[in-house]
């Protein structure tokens, strides 16, 4: 059974949290006008069921060590299916109904929680499959082993948020490097989870509505931006 | 139906599965940021609940501003065995929320 998944309140000083929670603020805000364009009849609906569907996988934790677990985090996911602007306020969304209903990931925490897993795991997912999209493109296989890379690279380096985090305005009990360290090794171990349910999920997808996933519609050639093609 | 719908109207069902019957199997380990969070104390039974003895971050974590929620931690009103309809609620919540707001923000008219 889940209970909690995210940050808390009080891990962090409350001068770190609101500059996080402007932050946060900030780039959805960019997020939200920069999402409407790739948005229309067909991929808002895909979007708000991908949200969804991130919500119920994030209830699932899996088992990595003898008393240690691990859950979804989605930003691969989400970039991969529905773009970076879209999957930030997807995963935003997540953890804004986590936080309020479920009580799950503290409320002043969720600038955090906004930037470690719907900002810094979005974009860097959405980085890696984006720089190997030309793989994604060539075959399900280069799709799949695309989405499990950049997945795994969002778990990793969306726990490094949250060590910055703690290093600007930690509350205490543990030392950097330990933190850093645990981090690290707990995150790059989830990551493979993460790896296989992105794999796995955009797999489905591309075997039934190829045309639904963002990262296939992105032109291989040119610098276009998503949606100026239009 | 037409594909479309077929498409969205599984994904949902997915969703709901996952959350309403496979959140049963999950883990109830604490994850990767607890184990962190966590590493350094002990989780003691007292009279007054759990309480964490040594030296961890967790021991600064403040209780939660919504713990009094219907659906806190996963449950309905804290019940036993409920993690299931607090998880298909969140799914149709969160579908509520993120559909409603995706759908405002689409650019209308353009179906390629």
């Amino acid at each position: 059974m889940v209970v909690a998944m995210h940050m808390s309140d009080g891990l962090v000083n409350a001068p770190t949290s609101l500059a996080f929670g402007l932050f946060a603020v900030l780039v959805l805000a960019v997020a939200v006008n920069r999402a409407r364009a790739d948005l229309d009849d067909r991929t808002a609906p895909m979007a708000g069921l991908v949200t969804a569907f991130v919500f119920a996988v994030q209830m699932i934790n899996f088992p990595i060590l003898p008393g240690a677990s691990g859950h979804l985090l989605g930003g691969a996911l989400v970039a991969i299916l529905v773009g970076p602007w879209v999957g930030t306020l997807c995963i935003a969304i997540v953890l804004l109904v986590q936080g309020v209903l479920f009580a799950d990931g503290g409320l002043t925490a969720l600038g955090m929680n906004i930037t470690n897993m719907a900002i810094v795991g979005v974009f860097t997912g959405y980085l890696v499959a984006r720089s190997l999209r030309r793989l994604a493109q060539r075959s399900r296989g280069g799709l799949l082993a695309v989405a499990f890379i950049a997945a795994f690279v969002n778990t990793v380096v969306a726990s490094l948020a949250f060590v910055l985090e703690y290093a600007l305005g930690g509350a205490g009990g543990a030392s950097l490097g330990t933190v850093f360290a645990l981090m690290v090794g707990l995150h790059a171990l989830i990551g493979i989870g993460e790896g296989l349910i992105t794999a796995a999920t955009v797999g489905a997808v591309a075997g039934t509505r190829p045309d639904l996933i963002y990262l296939l519609r992105q032109p291989v050639r040119g610098r276009a931006a998503a949606g100026s093609a239009r | 139906m037409s594909t479309a719908t077929r498409f969205y109207v599984g994904f949902l069902v997915v969703a709901l599965l996952i959350a309403g019957g496979l959140s049963y199997f999950a883990s109830s380990a604490p994850d990767g940021l607890d184990t962190v969070a966590l590493n350094g104390c002990q989780s003691v039974q007292t009279a007054g609940g759990e309480e964490l003895t040594g030296d961890c971050i967790a021991q600064h974590a403040g209780e939660h501003a919504t713990a009094g929620s219907p659906l806190a931690d996963y449950s309905l009103f804290g019940g036993h065995g409920t993690v299931g309809p607090a998880g298909i609620i969140g799914v149709i919540v969160t579908l509520a929320v993120a559909g409603g707001l995706f759908w405002l923000l689409r650019r209308r008219g353009t179906r390629p």
